[in-house]
């Protein structure tokens, strides 16, 4: 390669170098404001290294799987409550309106809403997360039927709570 | 390698080459894309959750992937201009840039269009929908700065530099929904190893995404050689192929 070309090349590979860094840095400066949402574990325990807590009144998004048999209904009106999780703790998100057609026990959400108590979410949109599985509706009951509940594989959460007492 | 891509230089040659690649590759095209999406719209099974409204994904999917594919071979082709100054590199550069930013229009579409029955919303900030919507801006500004300036070899080179700067944006569009929390969801047919869709959904989804990829590349060889064409109007190997092809003066 003659000497021109290759100063060039050079030059290309030091601003994608030095483009890349400066995106590196920046993104993580603001990783955790880039994360769409608070999981209930963050919520509660605090996010990041500093463990920093949203305050109350606070308007953040929550998400994480909806807890299995806890969704209450009421009755009069279009108000549900129902309580989500990742890996921690539970935090309660309260809503009234009308929820996605995925949402569903066990599936994972995004409400949007203001922070009322230290676990406690007053949703003004909830939007349903869902997972990048696709398969045919026979196959998953095949599958639902094969796996005890906790056992590996897609989670059943809602063979496990029909099993409930 | 060089004896063979040196005829390719010769603008009549590979003038001819873009022109019959637009059939060579259109048609198998159209023939991949009628069965893959009548496949995957009336014969795939249904998803157990999302119901008949998965199967846009059999566009998203495809497009999406062809927005980041072309950024990157456009970035690519800007290299090439700015280190060997070849003006061929320059046309495809603006070839691929139109197509490319049609694919990301059509992701962020048919995304937006899935996204509002199953999510609840049209369009959300998370680090996914973001990171597309700026490789949108990106192509928009390589070719505001391609047709921008009076001088050409100018214009080429800003719009190679800005697309070889955005090449940046490319691991973090893949990778936003690993690196933070998204409302997107993970990667399906990138998950090697744990098949994350069932096999007779993949497979129109395969078809479609090598169809997918084929109408690019007919696409894009039918852009360049009409750039080859516009730029080099001036020159008389122009004027020869007008000749053959059209027939007298």
């Amino acid at each position: 390669m003659n000497p021109r070309r290759k100063a060039r090349l050079w030059g290309i590979a030091a601003i994608i170098g030095g483009v890349s860094l400066a995106t590196g840095l920046v993104l993580y400066a603001l990783s955790q404001n880039i994360d769409l949402f608070y999981t209930p574990s963050e919520l509660i325990n605090g996010k990041g290294k500093a463990l920093e807590k949203p305050q109350l009144g606070q308007t953040l998004r929550l998400g994480g799987m909806v807890v299995p048999g806890s969704v209450k209904r009421d009755p009069q009106s279009l108000v549900v409550t129902f309580q989500v999780v990742d890996l921690g703790p539970l935090a309660t998100v309260t809503y009234d309106g009308i929820l996605p057609d995925l949402f569903r026990e066990g599936q994972g959400i995004v409400a949007r809403g203001k922070l009322v108590a230290p676990d406690r979410l007053e949703a003004s949109e909830v939007l349903a997360k869902h997972d990048e599985e696709y398969m045919p509706p026979d196959l998953a009951k095949a599958l639902e039927e094969n796996h005890a509940p906790g056992s590996k594989g897609r989670p059943q959460y809602n063979s496990d709570q029909e099993s409930a007492p | 390698m060089w004896r063979w891509l040196h005829p390719l230089a010769e603008p009549r040659t590979s003038y001819r080459l873009a022109r019959r690649l637009i059939l060579w590759l259109g048609l198998p095209a159209l023939a991949l894309l009628l069965v893959g999406t009548l496949w995957g719209m009336l014969w795939a099974p249904a998803d157990c959750k999302q119901g008949d409204g998965f199967r846009i994904i059999y566009l998203h999917v495809p497009s999406a992937f062809l927005s980041m594919g072309l950024y990157a071979a456009m970035a690519l082709m800007g290299a090439v201009a700015l280190i060997w100054q070849h003006r061929f590199s320059g046309y495809a550069l603006a070839a691929l840039g139109p197509v490319g930013a049609a694919m990301t229009a059509l992701a962020l579409l048919t995304g937006a269009i899935w996204g509002k029955p199953m999510w609840g919303a049209w369009w959300v900030w998370d680090a996914r929908l973001t990171s597309e919507l700026i490789l949108l801006f990106l192509y928009i500004g390589v070719l505001a700065l391609y047709h921008g300036y009076p001088d050409r070899s100018q214009a080429g080179r800003a719009a190679s530099i800005l697309a070889l700067v955005g090449v940046v944006n490319l691991p973090i569009i893949h990778y936003s929904v690993v690196w933070w929390n998204t409302l997107h969801q993970g990667a399906t047919i990138a998950k090697l190893g744990n098949p994350a869709i069932a096999a007779d959904m993949l497979w129109p989804l395969l078809i479609n995404l090598l169809g997918f990829s084929l109408l690019c590349g007919a696409l894009v060889s039918a852009l360049f050689a009409n750039e080859m064409l516009r730029r080099e109007a001036h020159r008389p190997w122009v004027k020869q192929v007008i000749r053959e092809e059209v027939g007298g003066e």
